[in-house]
């Protein structure tokens, strides 16, 4: 929809400008043989209808964008769309004039009026012109407003990105288990108390290091996943069992960090830990030429009384991903008979 | 706990959590401690009721996130049989687990000196053969201001969990509410009052002083021939419809 036409204050602005545009011609007019009367007459209704004609030069502009297009493109549908105004614009004049034809004692001042048409018309295509100007320089500053939006989206999540490796990295709950699982080992198994110990610092250290960088290797990703599910996999025993499907070409692949930290977190703690005899994540990466395919499917139980899809973590992440890659990232989740699956898909870059 | 317990006797202890390793803690450091005797370990909530309808322990070791059924589910259904001590790594759950009178909060990771000390509360608690109030059980099964989604019955050591759409109707039986769900009928330990403060008000009913009645389940209402007014349920089924429950019921309709 047409931005002027969806705000009636818009609009009004848009037609009290025509007006004055009218008033102008019609005094320019008024030393040309017409009285000032008679060129407001003439002008003014015929301008005011001719200002929606000049509205589609916004769809010209969507249509034909400065920024994709070639000069060339740009002025042949200026000057194509600026002629086809100009016309409609003729058509509109005739009609009009044709009026005063009709009525008695007018068809002198038509006859007068006819003399004007073609310096009329002249103004009308240059009005329409003007148009596509204005429209063309609004449209540039709207598409600057929305990048700097944009960039200004991206820092904010960088930053939440920030503060929520943080979080996981304190995250309480995680923590405290993983030291009654380590206090549980101790007596019984003191070399699994060691290396859950080794595990998680790997882990702390590896999360607080990703979480200062705003874009690390797929391959490092995986790996603090790896090493947070191996602590789970400490905690859950045999209910817990991992499966991965890593294509090696993707390994390079620059991502936002922590961004499938928050979905494995989810598979276990709202999956795994909901389900009775736990199951298997599996863990799938695919590139597909300059794409990657993510996917990560864990076990859950269906009758959950809140369902998986909801986290905040899965927010999150698909937050983030708008925010580094737009639409071309996409991020979709299904829970289907006892099994739930997320599925990223994202570019593939390997250079910063 | 409606006996008090014979404090020369062992103390009958039930673990129960999903994890092995937080088990196998609670395990040694429950034999260090004199007088107490580890009857059962159990890995969900399921097994904890099992546990507790066969063997009666004396007391709970409760984890309170496992899968299915929750620790103050477990609590609900048997918290009127056995003492319990909860055990977990959240803080936020301490004030619910005191509203259901539970005899102390442990969280992990404890020592064992503090299990000790718990251990002796809840030796104090079971010789005084206090019984706990079932209505603060139910209630604290749910967390604050939500509406049950379903209702955990227990039947001997078997727990039937009632999706709440599914239930008809539920009527006061002494003691006990009956939960009428898919042509059965369900016994619980609970109030009729407190049945209706756990259900979604805009779907459950109370039409009269005994029924409380699922609106889904209601085909229209009539007079009998004593000008008594009767809700006939789709099934066919007739209940009374008291005076105060019909103006209830017109403000929902």
């Amino acid at each position: 929809m047409h931005p002027i036409l969806t705000r009636p204050e818009r609009l009004a602005l848009y037609l009290g400008a025509w007006a004055v545009v009218g008033i102008l011609i019609a005094g320019v007019l008024s030393r040309q043989g017409l009285t000032f009367p008679e060129s407001l007459v003439l002008v003014l209704p015929l301008f005011l209808a001719y200002s929606f004609v000049c509205l589609s030069a916004w769809y010209v502009c969507r249509a034909v964008p400065l920024r994709s297009s070639g000069l060339v493109r740009v002025l042949i549908a200026c000057a194509t769309s600026s002629v086809i105004a100009g016309g409609l614009w003729l058509g509109l004049a005739y009609a009009w004039i044709a009026v005063f034809d009709s009525m008695p004692g007018l068809a002198e001042m038509a006859a007068r009026d006819r003399q004007q048409i073609p310096i009329l018309f002249a103004a009308a295509v240059l009005l329409f012109l003007l148009a596509l100007a204005v429209t063309y320089l609004g449209l540039a500053f709207e598409e600057a407003r929305e990048a700097e939006q944009r960039q200004y989206e991206l820092q904010a999540h960088a930053r939440n990105a920030e503060l929520r490796a943080l979080r996981a990295q304190l995250d309480p709950h995680f923590l405290y288990n993983c030291l009654n699982s380590i206090a549980a080992l101790t007596s019984a198994d003191a070399g699994g108390a060691r290396r859950m110990c080794v595990l998680l610092a790997e882990f702390l250290r590896s999360t607080l290091h990703a979480g200062a960088l705003s874009r690390i290797p797929l391959g490092d990703e995986l790996a603090l996943a790896d090493r947070f599910l191996a602590i789970e996999q400490v905690r859950f025993g045999d209910r817990l069992q991992v499966t991965r499907h890593i294509d090696q070409s993707s390994l390079a692949a620059r991502v936002p960090p922590l961004f499938l930290q928050p979905l494995v977190e989810n598979a276990v703690t709202h999956g795994i830990a909901e389900v009775l005899d736990g199951g298997t994540i599996t863990v799938d990466v695919n590139r597909r030429g300059d794409r990657l395919a993510i996917a990560i499917e864990n076990p859950c139980d269906p009758d959950a009384l809140t369902p998986m899809r909801h986290g905040t973590g899965m927010t999150n992440v698909r937050q983030r991903l708008h925010a580094m890659f737009g639409p071309a990232a996409t991020m979709s989740a299904h829970a289907h008979s006892g099994r739930f699956r997320v599925d990223l898909t994202l570019p593939f870059s390997s250079d910063d | 706990m409606t006996n008090a317990h014979d404090s020369s006797l062992p103390l009958r202890v039930a673990i129960v959590d999903d994890e092995a390793l937080a088990r196998s803690v609670l395990r040694e450091y429950l034999t260090a401690i004199p007088d107490v005797e580890v009857i059962a370990e159990c890995a969900n909530g399921f097994e904890a009721v099992k546990v507790v309808a066969e063997l009666k322990p004396d007391l709970l070791l409760l984890d309170v996130q496992m899968p299915k059924l929750d620790g103050f589910e477990v609590l609900d259904l048997v918290g009127r049989d056995v003492a319990v001590i909860f055990v977990t790594a959240f803080d936020q759950y301490a004030l619910r687990a005191f509203e259901v009178h539970a005899v102390d909060y442990l969280l992990k990771p404890f020592s064992a000196d503090r299990l000790g000390d718990a251990l002796g509360r809840a030796r104090e608690r079971l010789s005084k053969g206090e019984r706990l109030p079932g209505d603060a059980l139910s209630k604290a099964a749910r967390p604050a201001n939500t509406r049950a989604s379903r209702v955990l019955v227990r039947d001997g050591s078997r727990v039937h969990v009632l999706p709440v759409a599914k239930i008809a109707y539920v009527q006061a039986q002494d003691d006990y509410a009956a939960f009428f769900c898919e042509g059965k009928e369900y016994l619980k330990e609970q109030t009729l009052t407190d049945v209706e403060s756990s259900l979604d008000p805009a779907k459950f009913v109370r039409i009269h002083r005994s029924y409380v009645l699922n609106l889904d389940w209601l085909a229209r209402v009539e007079l009998d021939e004593r000008e008594n007014r009767i809700a006939v349920l789709t099934d066919g089924r007739r209940l009374p419809v008291s005076r105060a429950g019909y103006t209830r019921l017109a403000e929902l309709l």
